[in-house]
């Protein structure tokens, strides 16, 4: 009776340590394994840019760098086929300069609005609005500039044909919006109250509190805002696809028919022989689309870093 | 004289305040609009043999069966691919990772991530899952494609859920003895799963909507019937919207305005299921 209580307990401690060498080895396990998952993300975004190099690069033996980026002539099918992208390039300029320009001074305005003069009431109901903007489809977009905003652009400004550069651009500036609100606003916000307390207390009004104390102190995030609207309007495929003509000459206005570099590759990819020089060609474009939106967002994560510990102590 | 000076203060506040309404009105009405006009002229469209017969005459006429049940399988596959890495991932940064150099470079990663254009997506997935790995232009390589866009969505969610959950339940769970995954398996993993939850939904509106990557990896405009398999082709209802808006001529508006309706009513009620969790997360935890 005894004994075998005795051996049930050496039995119970076996038990124990066993589960214990178990566990722990199971907890080894398990942490290299959300190690791994923690790394994908690098792994990821260093995948798509050895992918687009191992498919995009060979292409340069075949036309110089110099030619594939300023060369203005893209005639992928012909005999010899001649690769230049700088039409590409240049409406996507184009594009995201307008869109720019339109969605800056509105979408900074509305966060000041919403940050610092909006009611509650106010703020609780143009939010959701906006967040439902940023939830409708890029396609969805392309399909309202297709048929509402082209003929409206076209008359307008007297144009040959709807589809142009600057009709993308505004559907584009749209798109833009939201992210451009929400960041300014945030950076709107982390302002201290002291600073405004402080103004007001010099007599400055409301207004005067904004424009010399609010926007100045929250300049960078701003500024990063803007970087993250630029991010976006270079990389939107579906609505330029749609809206902005597809024009293969270099575009010398907004105003004129365009085919941006994401355009360029929505378009041409179907018809491209896999592995061929054209669909080299493309995923070239795709890897000067990725270091241009890498570079914008680094930028603008940089930015907004020292825009936030600009008012921790 | 001082009265006076005030008063062009007054005006210059005034005007100010009023241009920056004027902003807010910029935003807002073209928003309201357009989704006003979709409902408007879409719902026309909207019936019974809409939502469940296969499409005829190149998309002029039938319905969009196969393109709505191709958008569901699509928004599952990239659930699937995405959720439980992107869950592991948020694990792993709010648990594990200290604050160094690598935890640093992974969050820029995920940051970058989200900012790459969703062509290149399509490039990427093209490459990979339809080149390199022969999956073919199919389902699962759009799926997969879907779930590497997501990615950064469903890492930061999670990320963001677990990070709520409080110290002192770990601290309690770990004083029993419980081992470091135990306590983040039966106590972090739960309080933190509306969160979570809330994220998915999220990645699926979002891959619901997506165009560019799919028209690069399978999507196909007319199929007659279901992808039977996951290496099948597939339709689905924004590749569909693009091809008949843009490509088929003659295609009646109501149809395009339907399908556009089905879409938003996809996508967005998805989105608004998202913001209804959160609320009510946020009322339970900082409501009594």
């Amino acid at each position: 009776m005894l004994q075998r209580g005795a051996s049930s307990a050496t039995a119970d401690a076996g038990l124990a340590l066993s589960l214990r060498r178990r566990w722990r080895f199971g907890e080894k396990t398990i942490e290299s394994f959300i190690l791994l998952n923690g790394l994908l993300a690098i792994i990821v975004l260093l995948g798509v840019l050895f992918l687009l190099m191992r498919e995009g690069l060979p292409v340069f033996t075949y036309t110089s760098p110099l030619k594939f980026f300023f060369g203005t002539k893209w005639y992928p099918v012909s005999e010899p086929p001649t690769f230049g992208m700088l039409s590409f390039f240049v409406a996507t300029l184009w594009v995201t300069l307008v869109a720019t320009a339109i969605a800056v001074p509105i979408g900074v305005g509305c966060a000041a609005y919403l940050a610092e003069v909006a009611p509650a009431s106010v703020r609780e109901t143009v939010k959701p609005i906006v967040e439902l903007l940023a939830g409708i489809p890029s396609v969805v977009m392309g399909l309202i500039g297709l048929m509402l905003l082209s003929p409206l652009v076209q008359s307008t400004f007297n144009l040959n044909t709807g589809l142009s550069g600057l009709t993308a651009a505004i559907m584009l500036s749209m798109m833009s919006l939201p992210i451009i609100v929400s960041v300014s606003e945030d950076a709107l916000r982390a302002v201290p109250k002291e600073f405004r307390e402080a103004s007001y207390a010099l007599g400055a009004t409301r207004w005067e509190t904004i424009r010399h104390v609010c926007i100045p102190g929250a300049l960078s995030g701003i500024a990063a805002a803007v970087m993250l609207g630029v991010g976006r309007a270079i990389g939107e495929t579906m609505t330029v696809l749609m809206v902005a003509g597809g024009a293969l000459a270099v575009p010398y206005s907004p105003t004129e028919p365009m085919m941006p570099m994401t355009a360029a590759i929505a378009s041409g990819i179907g018809n491209a022989v896999r592995g061929g020089l054209q669909y080299q060609a493309l995923f070239a474009i795709g890897l000067i689309l990725f270091l241009m939106t890498l570079s914008v967002n680094l930028i603008a994560d940089r930015v907004l870093e020292r825009q936030k510990r600009k008012f921790t102590r | 004289m001082a009265v006076q000076a005030i008063g062009k203060r007054e005006l210059t506040q005034r005007t100010a305040f009023s241009l920056l309404v004027l902003a807010v009105a910029i935003v807002v009405i073209p928003v309201v609009f357009i989704i006003a006009y979709i409902i408007a002229n879409g719902a026309g469209a909207i019936s019974w043999d809409f939502l469940t017969q296969p499409p005829s005459q190149a998309g002029k006429a039938g319905g969009i069966f196969p393109a709505i049940v191709g958008t569901l399988y699509l928004m599952l596959g990239a659930l699937i691919f995405s959720l439980p890495v992107g869950v592991l991932a948020g694990i792993y940064l709010t648990e594990y990772a200290r604050d160094n150099w690598l935890t640093r470079l992974i969050n820029m990663a995920i940051l970058n991530l989200a900012g790459v254009p969703s062509i290149v997506y399509g490039l990427f997935g093209l490459g990979l899952f339809v080149m390199t790995m022969k999956f073919g232009m199919s389902l699962l390589s759009a799926s997969l494609t879907l779930a590497c866009q997501a990615l950064a969505m469903t890492i930061t969610t999670s990320r963001e859920a677990i990070i709520t959950v409080p110290r002192e339940y770990r601290e309690g769970s770990l004083a029993t003895g419980a081992t470091k995954w135990q306590t983040i398996r039966h106590v972090v993993l739960p309080q933190a799963l509306p969160g979570i939850i809330t994220g998915a939904i999220l990645a699926m509106s979002r891959a619901a909507g997506e165009t560019a990557p799919i028209l690069v990896v399978g999507a196909a405009f007319i199929l007659p019937g279901l992808p039977g398999s996951p290496f099948d082709q597939f339709m689905a209802l924004p590749y569909h919207l693009y091809t008949t808006a843009a490509h088929v001529p003659g295609m009646p508006k109501t149809t395009i305005w339907g399908i556009a309706l089905v879409l938003l009513v996809v996508v967005l009620s998805f989105n608004s299921l998202a913001v209804f969790i959160r609320i009510r997360v946020r009322q339970r935890r900082f409501g009594s």
